[in-house]
């Protein structure tokens, strides 16, 4: 079960011909993808293709009918690996992920792919996560396609223009016997937009006809000799075609005026951007209608030498708009105009810089630059351009930098990991800092404030493995944090068999909240929930103890503070040789409330006798010195100023979207902070044995209370 | 080279001034920014527009800052637009900040110019974990955020969405929706909008008068708020009921000087409440030498800063921390009523409470007798036994009769108290510093007020109270050092705040490290 029901957007997967789909990106990819007849489709979730792999997974009455098979694969190589379906069989293909990290896992699939070649079309959408948003390094998907001889599409963000570039990318993929990345960048999956739809096509070939009509071919298979023949066609036959193809079928667009002194050349993805800042300098209208030559590559690689030489013969100067580094496409374009001494100057990172975002106000700058360099007429009169630095050299706004705070992304209300970073947090202020090594999930944030732990992180699943060099004997031992998803991914047999097999002295928490949280609660083989199509519900703890693991805890509630504490000492002080295991297991509160709210609302609107827990602060018996946030973080834990002269600092208090977690309760306890936490049980449709107990004690503690006010001094003349 | 730019008449390709209208939306994930996102779009495309939004859903979203950015504008002869994924700065229509720091953040990335901008803000904040793990007060001063706004945003409609919001039954999107219908950017009529709304269903009622609300708010300004009646001034309160009270506050009016009067009265009230009104006469004792202290040294000057800083400090270390004041306050009636309200419990629900309470030997010790106490503290081993009985966490339901009753026991246990270890060691620490305070004031006015403001690192419970006390302690160690220079004063702030800055205390560590170079 993903975070958000699609059950609305698989309708959008049935629109036939002539419908119009209006929509977020990455979901009129998906049913591109139908159009295109593909026979089958995996892939591993992520930021930002998630929501192809989420409304595939809740789309089985559309995939059935089509007899389209769907995987949520185990990583994004096992999702590379599966293309190999259409090695031998004319089956089209698809599998997404995010890219480059994702790349980088698949990418030894990817590269035998590449080598023996395909029969059926096969197409890799990556959702290139660079920029402004990103959670990764900042890298190109390029480089693979290059490397492995993939071609690469970067479309324009047009619905329209990316359909149509899914459904060509197959014809493509089949005239070269090649497989082809889909290159679409963060804000363009997430892009709403409509496209007039076809109806969607079934497989022509079946995996069924595949099975039960098996083929193989030796000259496909990476082996000498058979891998020399492959550079060979890749060089003679597969590129060729590709070029062919890509220059008959007009996949590059031309735009604007034929004549023209200076031209622009770019990849798809930068197009509305650079139409923008066009617009900006006078030199386009809204509609696109440019006063500038572009060449417009949908298609990056293979770079079709003669549409580059035919664009650049009769100019002086072009301009090459490539987001990221290295310039490969000015690299290539150079050769280009070199080997044909073609005289039309080659700017680019010269006017543009050379990583980050290309938005319409770096091109503006960009484009600004070289036409004053290469032809100022065209500039005319030169319109206001949007400048908004007078506004940020005001001094006032200046001062302002100062104190706007920064705001970290950070676990969220109730999460079950809170609980096991502030143990991690009451052991380091006993045992001293460890030397801690991260993954990639939710957890992750703790790098954060208010917790501060983890040095490094090394890629998904390789928490663990990257404390592997610490396995030596010393006082302190290392400590690796992985989540369930890292540690299916390949953290198994990366992370704890590696520790198993080379007898490392570390602890390695798994922390186990019943999902791929960050990636948008998608299931795994470990989550609690009874999947029809899925077999879950695979204990961690069964797995670290089959591949060998000694020495290892399962703990059902992460919320004890205490008892997650008293583990983590005793893994990090044991005598105990091996890999000191703990798995830590608490359902994802965003995926719990989801599920559990509207049963429990359900329940009370039904006079069922419900009790709902919240967390609240005794204002006067809190201090304010806030040790309780340093050890939390919860959004819903805040502090808030007391109208009281003779206290200077704020008190904590909770607000109404304390989901009653216990976290702040337990670590309260736990590190014997303060008495100011309470939990307050509200019973809906109490019974009337509650109500009459509830009467009863009320009454008594009643007479108590004005019996002692009674004695006190009567204060509120002081007021 | 030689500008040719101003003599070309160049002839625009098409309309280049006709540009999509540009909404950025700057929120925190979990605030509705798609939801509001998708209405805008449903509600150009409702009226024949093309209109493109775009996001960044994903790690922002946790929590962290995000922007959520829509264009439209109508179609030309059938033809659609080219529009942009990501603002420009100085070329956005409105800006929608459902946070007041975020507004900020807008206005730092240039999304806010005079020119074109409508801002659309609530001013209430969420505060940034930054600005909640500071032990001392870190919170931002937001208004460096209005004075930004005015220079900023061409429009603004600022004001608290996120309560009225929630006064509505709905969340802050639905407000947003409303202040941007009233705002009259968008040539959409409030019908229109109130469609969007309509055909979403699920919640369409809560969204709708959350929606009016706002549009109403905007249209009209805040409602009258009836003037409250000003608080009857000190001289026309009637004489308290208690005529030991009422001495006490006569001696106030007499003995201190009037600018701390208002202090001073909050002080007794607080002693009091925590002891007797004998503890409030100590109070009164204790600061009328300090005052005439004060007097001595030109407080007079001064306004008796130093009296004012002494009521406000003695009063809160006077009512320490321990057990009993723990266990009165969980016990009075007003607590519960506190929670209820909070709460919104209705006639039909049953209320319980849990407390985290967590003792040590060391508070059980501290009630008891000062010999007796200190008896106990030098016998390690009996104290070990003890403590492993007594340390441990309770889970106190205050409401049930027998925790009730041991809670009220010892919240009665006040005719303890003045005899208690814990109130010895109260005591002598607060002389000693108040001794300190005194010395100073006479020869560095300023220093010795900061003395007594020192004793705002004192806190807590445990631990916590622990630290407190060492920063408390290292930071009068510090003044010393620097007691005779003249910007002994300038020091002592400087110590003070470092020790508010952070939990462990490095910034206070590095700041007497500078001190220990020079003095």
């Amino acid at each position: 079960m993903a975070e958000r029901s699609f059950a609305r957007e698989v309708e959008d997967l049935r629109l036939g011909d002539g419908d119009i789909f209006r929509g977020e990106g990455i979901l009129a990819i998906t049913k591109a993808l139908l159009q295109s007849g593909v026979a089958y489709v995996g892939g591993y979730q992520g930021s930002p293709i998630s929501h192809l792999m989420d409304v595939l997974a809740d789309a089985k009455d559309v995939l059935d009918d089509l007899g389209v098979v769907f995987q949520s694969s185990a990583n994004e190589a096992a999702a590379a690996a599966m293309l190999s379906a259409s090695v031998m069989y004319p089956l089209r293909g698809a599998v997404a992920w995010k890219s480059t990290v994702g790349t980088n896992v698949a990418s030894d699939a990817l590269a035998n792919l590449a080598s023996g070649g395909v029969t059926g079309g096969t197409m890799i959408i990556v959702g290139e996560d660079y920029g402004e948003g990103s959670s990764i390094m900042q890298e190109r998907t390029h480089a693979f396609a290059m490397k492995s001889q993939i071609w690469l599409l970067d479309p324009r963000p047009d619905h329209e223009c990316i359909v149509n570039l899914i459904e060509k990318g197959f014809e493509l993929s089949e005239v070269s016997n090649t497989p082809v990345m889909l290159e679409v960048r963060v804000r363009a999956c997430h892009m709403h937009g409509s496209f007039a739809c076809k109806d969607n096509v079934k497989p022509a070939h079946t995996i069924k006809d595949a099975l039960n009509n098996p083929k193989r071919d030796v000259n496909r298979i990476v082996l000498p000799p058979a891998a020399y023949e492959h550079e060979q066609e890749k060089i003679k036959t597969r590129m060729p075609a590709a070029v062919s193809f890509v220059r008959d079928n007009k996949l590059n667009e031309w735009m604007g005026p034929t004549q023209g002194k200076v031209g622009i050349v770019m990849q798809g993805g930068m197009y509305n951007n650079v139409i923008r800042a066009l617009q900006y300098l006078g030199l386009s209208d809204a509609y696109g209608n440019t006063q500038v030559p572009l060449y417009v590559m949908n298609v990056t690689y293979p770079v079709i030498d003669t549409e580059i030489a035919e664009f650049c013969l009769d100019k002086e100067a072009v301009l090459i708009v490539e987001e990221g580094q290295p310039e490969y496409l000015e690299q290539a374009i150079n050769t280009v105009l070199r080997r044909r001494d073609i005289q039309a100057r080659v700017h680019g990172k010269d006017v543009l810089p050379m990583g980050g975002d290309y938005t319409a106000q770096v091109l503006l700058g960009g484009v600004r630059e070289f036409l004053e360099k290469t032809e100022p007429r065209l500039l005319g009169n030169r319109p206001p351009a949007p400048d908004a630095a007078p506004v940020l050299n005001h001094p006032a706004i200046e001062k302002l930098k100062q104190v706007v705070p920064a705001r970290p992304p950070g676990l969220c209300t109730g999460c079950p990991e809170r609980p096991i970073f502030a143990a991690m947090k009451l052991v380091e202020e006993e045992l001293g800092q460890h030397h801690v090594s991260a993954d990639i999930g939710c957890h992750l944030f703790s790098i954060l404030p208010p917790f501060n732990i983890g040095a490094t992180t090394m890629g998904f699943g390789l928490g663990p493995a990257s404390t592997s060099a610490f396995n030596v004997k010393a006082d302190k031992r290392s400590i690796a944090v992985m989540g369930d998803g890292g540690f299916w991914h390949n953290g198994l047999t990366s992370g704890i068999g590696n520790a198993v097999f080379n007898k490392h002295d570390g602890v390695f928490v798994i922390v186990d909240n019943y999902y791929t949280s960050a990636t948008g609660g998608q299931d795994i083989l470990s989550s609690r929930a009874t999947n029809k199509r899925r077999k879950t519900n695979n204990s961690i703890t069964q797995a670290v103890k089959g591949i060998g693991g000694q020495w290892v805890r399962q703990l059902d509630r992460t919320y004890d503070v205490g008892k997650m504490r008293d583990t983590l000492k005793e893994a990090l002080t044991t005598k105990e040789e091996g890999p000191k295991v703990i798995v830590a297991s608490s359902e994802c509160m965003l995926n719990k409330q989801r599920r559990v709210k509207p049963q429990i609302n359900k329940a009370i609107k039904d006079g069922v006798r419900i009790v709902k827990e919240r967390f609240g602060v005794d204002e006067d018996v809190c201090t304010g010195d806030h040790a309780c946030i340093r050890l939390s973080g919860c959004p819903s834990l805040s502090v808030k100023q007391l109208d009281d002269p003779l206290r200077d600092d704020p008190v904590a208090a909770i607000d109404n979207t304390c989901v009653g977690c216990g976290n702040c309760g337990e670590v309260a306890e736990a590190a014997v902070l303060c008495p100011s936490f309470y939990r307050a049980d509200v019973i809906h449709n109490p019974s009337r044995w509650d109500k009459f107990r509830s009467e009863v004690t009320m009454s008594v503690i009643g007479w108590l209370q004005r019996r002692r006010a009674r004695r006190r001094p009567a204060l509120e003349a002081l007021a | 080279m030689r500008d040719e730019t101003v003599k070309l008449a160049l002839p625009a390709a098409g309309d280049a001034t006709e540009r999509p209208i540009s909404i950025a939306i700057v929120a925190m994930g979990g605030q509705g920014g798609g939801v509001l996102t998708d209405w805008i779009v449903q509600l150009a495309e409702n009226h024949g527009w093309a209109a493109q939004s775009t996001s960044v859903p994903g790690v922002a979203q946790r929590t962290g800052a995000t922007i959520y950015y829509i264009e439209a504008m109508p179609l030309l002869d059938g033809r659609k637009p080219i529009l942009s994924l990501m603002p420009t700065p100085g070329d956005v229509d409105v800006v929608m900040a459902a946070e007041f720091m975020e507004a900020g953040r807008s206005i730092l990335r240039g999304l806010v110019t005079p020119e074109r901008t409508t801002l659309i803000a609530s001013n209430h904040r969420s505060l940034a974990i930054g600005e909640k793990i500071a032990p001392g007060n870190g919170i931002a001063d937001d208004g460096a955020v209005t004075g930004a706004i005015g220079i900023a945003a061409k429009t603004e409609i600022i004001f608290d969405l996120n309560a009225l919001a929630i006064a509505h039954g709905s969340v802050i999107s639905a407000a947003m929706f409303g202040a941007l219908a009233a705002a009259n950017v968008l040539p959409f009529s409030r019908e229109n909008y109130l469609d969007v709304i309509r055909a979403g269903g699920k919640g369409a009622k809560a969204s709708i008068e959350t929606f009016d609300a706002a549009f109403d708010r905007v249209k009209t300004g805040p409602a009258e708020v009836a003037v409250p009646v000003q608080p009857v001034q000190a001289s026309a309160t009637p004489t308290p009921l208690d005529p030991q009270l009422g001495g006490l506050v006569a001696r106030l009016t007499q003995e201190l000087p009037e600018p701390a009067q208002a202090m001073a009265r909050a002080g007794l009230r607080k002693v009091v409440d925590f002891q007797d009104v004998a503890y409030g006469s100590e109070y009164l004792d204790i600061l009328r030498k300090l005052s005439s202290a004060d007097r001595n040294s030109g407080g007079a000057d001064k306004g008796y800063a130093f009296t004012q800083a002494a009521a406000k400090h003695l009063a809160n270390a006077m009512s320490y921390d321990d057990v009993i004041r723990v266990a009165d306050l969980k016990t009075r009636a007003s607590r519960r009523t506190r929670i209820e309200s909070e709460l919104e419990l209705s006639q039909n629900q049953v209320l319980h409470t849990t407390e985290f309470m967590h003792p040590r030997m060391e508070e059980v010790m501290g009630m008891l007798p000062a010999g007796f106490g200190r008896w106990l503290g030098a016998k390690p081993r009996l104290l070990g036994w003890l403590d492993r009985r007594v340390n441990k966490g309770r889970r106190v339901r205050t409401y049930s009769l027998p925790w009730f009753l041991a809670l009220y026991v010892v919240g009665g246990l006040r005719g303890l108290r003045r005899r208690s270890l814990r109130h010895a060691v109260e005591t002598d620490h607060r002389d000693q510093w108040l001794k300190d305070a005194t010395e100073a004031v006479g020869t560095n006015y300023q220093l010795g007020v900061e003395i007594l403001q020192c004793r705002r690192l004192v806190k807590g419970y445990s631990d916590t109270h622990s630290r407190g006390l060492s920063k408390f302690d290292k930071t009068l160690a510090a003044i010393k050092l620097v007691e005779r220079r003249d910007d002994a004063a300038d020091w002592a702030r400087r110590l003070r705040e470092a020790a508010l800055k952070d939990g462990p205390g490095k910034e206070l560590d590095g700041v007497i490290q500078t001190i220990k170079s020079f003095a």
